[in-house]
């Protein structure tokens, strides 16, 4: 089946052409049938490929055609089938069917549902591509490709002027770190004369460890997942970005796009191991950007913004994974938080649907016995990414605090603390919509359709178990995924196993459980003051603490960079426009232009249709060309 | 002759053959059924260039005036294919009443100069290579005169005869030079001797002249702009399409062959040429109103543009030279047969006829926009490669300021271009052009071109092949 692989990705871009193309014509829910369809197909062609490779621990690489060939270059369209692309294609195909089907339930009724079908199947192709490819190129038009998706879906409701705005943010931030993939794909082609991975990986055994080239091109590499992972600094388009449908916030901006840069990253590994410094600036940024976005998330009162921190946040913890090596970590928490996260903003999504567009928490309370499936599935999700034993975020977090502590302590306990305020700020999010308030009168609320809920359900299922796949070795399981992704990383993790040092099993029992008995101290924590209590979050217009006032406010990102960066440019721009372009190319371009025209229109008097003229000016034309060689 | 010969001049005896199977059923159909010539003509040339994509041998025939390679067979069958869109897309005109009795003639006159133009591309000596010239040029003239009624039509007929002849006469004289000198004329032998004497010189610059009127290069191009507007559409756009890529493909070889040796002489020439070319074409199709004109200059620009990959005299040009030569049959083609369509139905053919274009005939204006496109070089359309492969051959030689001047002359043709996008897709017009209902044909030939345009854009396996091909020279 590894030969069809390409049927994968052509399928959801079959579904987008058929839709685009009946754009005016399909009615009803046809076209959200025929998406969904289409990726259903490619997630069983993905299944198929993914026992394939699980069980024959092969990879292959699957060659379309050549595409550039030129002189030296040679570029072709091709696809690289292992461990790591497969499992990215599980979690696509499968996770983006579900997010598909819960779609046509969500966006019924909507004017733009043929539209929005035709963006997400785009997407999906995208998407596919990106983790597919086998050589950077086609990687970066997967990246690309995405991008556009994204700000398609985000400004997907265009006639609101805020949400244009979120969608131009996304873009742009997303343009900086993509300039840095951009030149460190330029940097890559110039020191290795290709862009295909296992050439380059091949080739990456020259360099020394702690080679400046390799550094400067894993920084301008990482700078590209900065962008697309949402990292500090350019992490502010993410919340912005929740101004698109629910659906696309959990498909987009939580569960595929958003990891892009973490796969990326686990991709080029065998580069990234090579630079230490890279890899620390990679951990520093991620616990940074875990902690800081955690914090923001605490005191949050929309309900997908608080979503979209927490991603922000997880997503930095599968960048300190990568920076303490532990890549197998970061892929397994990747796939972990793609069933959670996707799972909390359908939940989330099922919320807001049932009161008909409310996002503020303040206005919600008591919705336990309203919406039973949708409060339970939205429990499990919390639970699973609060990291409380058995569910599968206790797993990968844990494998993520293994490798951190295994690195340096602080980074374990920082990661500690994050994985607290995870738990605090989820437990506060559940408890606030859902436990009622006696003060407040009863919501009018109802429960989402069969083709929400189900898909729900299953990724409930799924966020309980998938921490069946990395149990670890000290409870007797036998690290699945590790064991699966091991050809990928072993090399690496080899390398990065010689300053670490070795835990025992007691010690990592003990690491183990720690976090657990605090997780449950602030679960507790959480219900006294939210249910308790019974506290809210203050009215926007009302003073706060100082310090939670800094949180609510974001830190000032937006505020520091609209000083910082967005006036100065606007300006720069208004000179540009006015003096320079206005004043000084314009009328140059004019002038040329006038200049050609007039030209043309003296010229044109020697085309005066006689033919005893057109004779003459050959033979005159001869006699210049014969002086002009003969005796020049 | 026995029957491998036959193989190797297939392309040649097999279009001889449908000539007279059409002149024969000209003969035998009534005269009010006419029309069915139509559909056996271009069923029977489908055939032809359907069997010229089967593999044969090369080989030499007539003692070395004839001689059939690879390279050779690659030419004939780009010029087939394209012969074979022209035809398609001259249906819905042919059908015309007062052209009723003259089907065949078209026909007829368009294998020959078909016929002339294969022998021309094989030939060995200048014997072969003047009597396939002159065979591909004078039905031509009288293709220019079609329709003799209209005093234009009548009027490019004779320009084209009076010029070609004058140009024949010059290359003619440069020839029996070649002869005089060399003792021969065969191109080997003539290579083999061929130097840097003043008569030599003289020689090869009367072929040149002779040359450089055929693919219109400034300043032997005066002809070019009259005749095109006169001749009918179809024609004009054979005329620039296939017989220029015909001219174009045996001046290449005979470059690189026979004047191989001159190789620094004519290519400063061709620069020179290929500067003006390019310049003046431009300069002249800005001034255009009527679209046949602007079409015709914008051919003689893309002609200067095709001496930027033929100066280089390597396996190099060679394979920019062919490969843009099938991507200009392509684009040029999409963009004429647009234009004749709504001429044939409309009669329309000025720019201010396209104001609002896009509103009355959204399919048809995608298509010029994409012909267009591909004429200024745009990527990622074919005509983007195309020049790119020119540029780089003439960056190969060293020549960085033609090539600059280059990309600055393909600036100006895409002002141009878009002047006509810009009249089709935002101009509006009280009066725009009604709805066409194209027919099947139009359509095909439409379709043809884009998918032409985008495959051979996409698909560098072509580009491979080529130049596989091209080291034969």
């Amino acid at each position: 089946m590894i030969e069809y692989i390409w049927l994968v990705p052509l399928l959801p871009l079959i579904g987008f052409l058929l839709i685009a193309f009946n754009f005016k014509r399909f009615q009803g829910s046809v076209s959200g049938i025929i998406a969904s369809s289409a990726i259903f197909v490619s997630f069983i062609i993905s299944l198929i490929v993914f026992i394939e490779i699980y069980s024959s621990k092969q990879t292959a690489t699957v060659q379309l055609f050549h595409w550039i060939k030129f002189n030296k270059i040679d570029i072709s369209f091709s696809f690289l089938i292992d461990q790591l692309s497969t499992l990215m294609l599980m979690i696509i195909t499968g996770v983006g069917f579900l997010i598909h089907v819960y779609s046509i339930g969500y966006m019924k009724g909507d004017s733009g549902f043929n539209r929005f079908f035709s963006y997400m199947n785009l997407f999906v192709f995208f998407m596919l591509l990106l983790v597919l490819g086998s050589n950077y190129l086609i990687m970066f038009i997967g990246w690309e490709g995405v991008g556009l998706c994204s700000y398609l879906l985000i400004g997907f409701w265009f006639k609101k002027h805020e949400n244009n705005n979120a969608a131009k943010k996304a873009f742009i931030m997303n343009r900086i770190g993509d300039l840095g993939f951009l030149l460190g794909i330029f940097m890559l082609y110039y020191y290795f004369g290709t862009l295909n991975f296992n050439g380059i990986f091949f080739q990456a055994h020259m360099f020394t460890i702690g080679n400046p080239t390799i550094t400067i091109i894993t920084l301008l590499l990482f700078v590209g997942a900065i962008g697309k992972s949402a990292q500090i600094p350019l992490f502010t388009w993410l919340p912005d970005a929740m101004a698109g449908p629910t659906p696309v916030s959990a498909l987009i901006h939580a569960a595929t796009m958003v990891t892009a840069g973490i796969y990326m990253i686990a991709r080029s590994n065998v580069l990234f191991v090579l630079s230490p410094i890279t890899l620390l600036i990679i951990a520093i940024v991620g616990i940074t950007t875990a902690l800081l976005a955690g914090g923001i998330a605490i005191f949050q009162t929309d309900i997908k913004k608080v979503l979209a921190y927490s991603t922000v946040s997880q997503l930095g913890f599968m960048f300190l994974a990568l920076g303490v090596g532990a890549f197998t970590g970061a892929m397994f928490h990747l796939t972990t938080h793609a069933f959670f996260k996707a799972l909390l903003f359908l939940a989330a999504g099922s919320v807001i649907h049932a009161l008909n567009g409310e996002q503020d928490i303040r206005k919600m309370g008591g919705l336990k016995n309203k919406i039973p499936i949708t409060f339970f599935t939205f429990l499990i999700g919390t639970i699973a990414i609060s990291g409380i034993p058995p569910f599968s975020g206790f797993f990968s977090k844990d494998m993520i605090l293994i490798g951190a502590f295994e690195a340096n302590s602080i980074f374990w306990i920082i990661a500690v603390i994050v994985s607290l305020m995870t738990t605090f700020y989820m437990f506060r999010l559940l408890y606030i919509v859902f436990w009622k308030r006696s003060n407040k009168e009863d919501l009018h609320a109802h429960e989402s359709p069969k083709n929400m809920t189900i898909p729900l359900m299953i990724l409930a299922v799924l966020s309980v178990l998938a921490g069946a796949f990395g149990i670890p070795l000290v409870f007797g399981g036998n690290d699945i995924i590790g064991n699966f992704l091991s050809p990928i990383f072993t090399e690496s993790t080899n390398i990065i196993k010689i300053n670490a040092h070795e835990i025992s099993h007691n010690t990592e029992l003990l690491l183990m459980f720690i976090p657990v008995i605090f997780v449950f101290v602030v679960v507790y924590l959480a219900y006294y003051v939210y249910v308790k209590q019974k506290k809210l979050p203050e009215a926007d217009n009302q003073k706060r603490p100082f310090f939670s006032n800094i949180f609510f406010k974001k830190l000032y990102f937006d505020e520091i960079y609209n000083a910082l960066f967005v006036k100065p440019a606007l300006w720069l721009s208004d000179f540009l426009h006015n003096i320079i372009e206005l004043k000084v190319i314009d009328r140059m371009v004019n002038q040329a232009g006038n200049l050609v025209v007039w030209t043309g229109k003296t010229i044109r008097y020697i085309q005066t249709g006689n033919v005893g003229f057109y004779l003459f000016a050959m033979v005159i034309s001869i006699i210049l060309i014969l002086i002009f060689k003969l005796f020049i | 002759m026995r029957l491998e010969n036959f193989l190797i001049m297939r392309q040649e005896l097999l279009l001889t053959l449908v000539a007279l199977i059409v002149l024969i059923a000209d003969l035998a159909i009534k005269d009010d059924k006419k029309r069915i010539v139509i559909p056996i003509s271009i069923v029977l040339f489908f055939l032809v260039t359907v069997a010229g994509f089967i593999p044969a041998s090369e080989g030499i025939l007539f003692g070395g005036m004839y001689k059939s390679t690879a390279l050779t067979i690659l030419m004939k069958n780009i010029l087939n294919v394209g012969v074979l869109i022209v035809f398609i897309q001259s249906v819905t005109w042919l059908k015309r009443d007062d052209l009723q009795n003259k089907i065949s003639e078209y026909f007829i006159l368009i294998v020959s100069t078909l016929i002339g133009m294969n022998f021309m591309i094989s030939s060995g000596d200048f014997l072969m290579f003047y009597l396939g010239l002159e065979t591909a040029t004078i039905p031509i003239a009288a293709l220019a005169a079609y329709e003799k009624f209209k005093a234009k039509s009548a009027e490019a007929g004779i320009k084209l005869i009076l010029s070609s002849a004058l140009s024949s006469g010059i290359l003619l004289y440069g020839l029996s030079m070649i002869y005089g000198t060399t003792g021969s004329i065969y191109f080997a032998d003539v290579a083999a001797s061929f130097g840097n004497t003043p008569l030599h010189v003289l020689a090869f610059i009367f072929f040149f002249a002779g040359m450089a009127f055929k693919i219109s290069l400034v300043p032997f191009h005066l002809w070019t702009a009259d005749v095109y507007e006169g001749a009918p559409i179809n024609v004009t756009s054979y005329l620039s399409v296939i017989s220029k890529g015909a001219a174009v493909f045996i001046f290449t070889i005979i470059l690189y062959t026979v004047f191989s040796q001159i190789a620094y002489l004519w290519r400063e020439l061709l620069v020179i040429i290929s500067l003006l070319t390019m310049t003046v074409g431009n300069l002249f199709a800005i001034r255009q109103q009527n679209l046949k004109r602007f079409l015709a200059f914008s051919s003689i620009a893309q002609a200067g543009f095709i001496l930027l990959g033929i100066l280089d005299g390597s396996v190099l040009g060679m394979t920019s030279t062919v490969y843009f030569v099938m991507i200009y049959i392509f684009s040029n083609l999409g963009a004429f047969g647009v234009v004749a369509a709504v001429s044939n139905m409309t009669n329309k053919e000025n720019m201010d006829d396209y104001n609002g274009f896009y509103r009355t005939n959204p399919k048809l204006s995608l298509v010029m926009m994409l012909s267009l496109f591909s004429l200024a070089g745009i990527p990622p359309v074919a005509g983007f490669f195309g020049k790119f492969f020119l540029f780089t051959a003439a960056a190969h030689q060293g020549y960085y300021m033609l090539v600059l001047v280059a990309v600055l002359n393909a600036t100006i043709s895409l002002y141009y271009y878009l002047l006509l996008i810009k009249a089709m897709f935002i101009n509006t017009s009280d009066n725009p052009i009604a709805r066409i209902n194209s027919d099947f044909s139009t359509k095909l030939g439409l379709i043809i071109c884009v998918v032409g345009i985008f495959v051979i854009g996409f698909a560098s396996p072509l580009y491979e092949l080529i130049r596989s091909l091209s080291f034969g020279f």
